[in-house]
């Protein structure tokens, strides 16, 4: 039964004022591209939707030290920011991948976050920039790192009176280039079968100083892979060690991609294994792309 | 089953809604104003036979709650030709160029298109492309659809 009253609180006050009043029984809504696809494939509704639609106040992209994002920023504000398609890359192939332009432009960070679908396109590049997200609640603040966030597919940490209110991104140091490949049967309106996010920073000798690796869809939530990652720092950028990096990122210690509709396992691991040596490469000529920038 | 007071402006006219609160801006289009330009493809945002443009950017109206629409600018299929009948060139284009078959999908590929147009008169085809790329159709394969918009970007050139 589809059947809620409908509020459209002006400020944060306002939002914890009605999650008081309605209590468990509200949802949050905010671009609704995934809430009311749930509301009408269950044929199921919360009693309340509470809008975060209009808190323009939580729209920004700002770099103050580190980068701010607003958990309101739209998808397609990320796709039109010159300044995540230089910096964050990643984000930047992320966002713009999301659906489409029509659920671009009202899908937002925020509830790609919090949604938590293990196959999030923002998930794998925030994972790689080690993003921090600031919640908040009439209870206070507190920020969480984005690898504590996911606790299962659409599980996340986060408390159901508690809003996602900014993203935070360390400045990556270094000549620090990332990519992001969205490994799908279509060019546009789908879901990966494998997500594939890479940070590299090179020395000028070709020294790897930093890697990030993350993958959604290889496991219940997006992850990071640590082995792979401690493999690589300190050594100098080849083909070989790309290679081997890939296999042991696709290797059940560090993965575990499971049988899906999209398609089996072992295909999944054998992308990720594939995917790794180019991601990285195309991650290292963004950094280079920067340069000359 | 409560009702809504929504007023906003709907192909330049000012108007007002008054329907359930729980219904999308396509229910109330479809419905309410009997505009019927748009249509239900999925009803989940994933064919985009119901693209409307708000405040001039695409959105799949089948997903969009209507206490939403309030003191925004919509436009639909109905409000792209001039008052005097003359049509957009892209609607033009499309009829020029067969960039329809069964009609079901054309709606929301012309608002996507005039998105694109709005924003970017001289689209490379595969900015076209993008800008179709959430809106699926079962009979042309495309190649007449993204066509006729190109005609239609030289079309607007010309004038």
């Amino acid at each position: 039964m589809i059947n809620y009253t409908y509020h459209k609180p002006a400020d944060l006050a306002e939002v914890f004022g009605l999650l008081e009043q309605h209590g468990a029984k509200a949802e949050l809504i905010a671009g609704g591209t995934d809430v009311m696809v749930y509301i009408k494939q269950s044929n199921h509704s919360a009693e309340a939707l509470i809008s975060l639609r209009n808190l323009d106040d939580l729209c920004y992209i700002q770099d103050n030290g580190d980068y701010h994002i607003g958990a309101l920023t739209t998808h397609r504000m990320l796709e039109q920011s010159d300044l995540i398609q230089t910096e964050l890359t990643a984000l930047y192939q992320g966002a713009s991948q999301v659906g489409s332009i029509q659920v671009r432009n009202v899908a937002t960070l925020g509830g790609n976050i919090c949604n938590a679908a293990p196959s999030a396109d923002t998930a794998a590049p925030l994972m790689i920039m080690d993003a921090r997200l600031v919640l908040q609640s009439s209870r206070g603040e507190r920020e969480v790192a984005i690898q504590d966030f996911f606790v299962g597919p659409s599980e996340t940490v986060k408390e159901w009176d508690e809003i996602l209110t900014d993203i935070i991104v360390p400045k990556p140091k270094g000549n620090f280039g990332s990519a992001y490949h969205k490994h799908s049967r279509r060019k546009a309106m789908n879901l990966p079968i494998i997500g594939v996010a890479i940070g590299l920073s090179l020395s000028a000798e070709s020294v790897i100083d930093d890697a990030r690796i993350a993958l959604t869809v290889a496991a219940p939530t997006p992850i990071r892979v640590p082995l792979a990652e401690e493999y690589l720092i300190g050594k100098t950028l080849s083909d070989d060690l790309l290679k081997e990096a890939g296999e042991m990122a696709s290797s059940p210690e560090c993965c575990s991609p499971r049988d899906s509709l999209r398609c089996e396992g072992w295909y999944r691991e054998d992308m990720v294994r594939i995917l790794i040596p180019r991601v990285a490469k195309e991650a290292v000529a963004n950094a280079n792309k920067k340069d000359i920038q | 089953m409560n009702n809504i007071d929504v007023k906003f402006n709907l192909n330049g006219e000012p108007v007002t809604a008054v329907v359930p609160v729980t219904w999308t801006l396509l229910r109330t289009l479809r419905e309410y104003f009997e505009l019927t330009g748009a249509k239900e493809g999925c009803g989940v945002g994933e064919c985009g036979a119901c693209t409307v443009l708000i405040d001039g950017e695409s959105v799949n109206a089948c997903l969009y709650p209507v206490p939403e629409i309030e003191g925004k600018n919509v436009q639909t299929i109905e409000g792209l030709a001039h008052p005097d009948g003359t049509l957009d060139p892209i609607q033009q284009a499309f009829i020029e160029n067969n960039g329809v078959q069964c009609g079901y999908c054309t709606s929301g590929m012309i608002m996507s298109a005039k998105a694109l147009l709005e924003k970017n008169p001289q689209p490379a085809e595969s900015d076209i492309r993008n800008a179709i790329s959430g809106n699926i159709c079962r009979c042309t394969g495309y190649v007449q659809i993204v066509e006729s918009i190109a005609m239609a970007a030289n079309m607007q050139e010309e004038k």
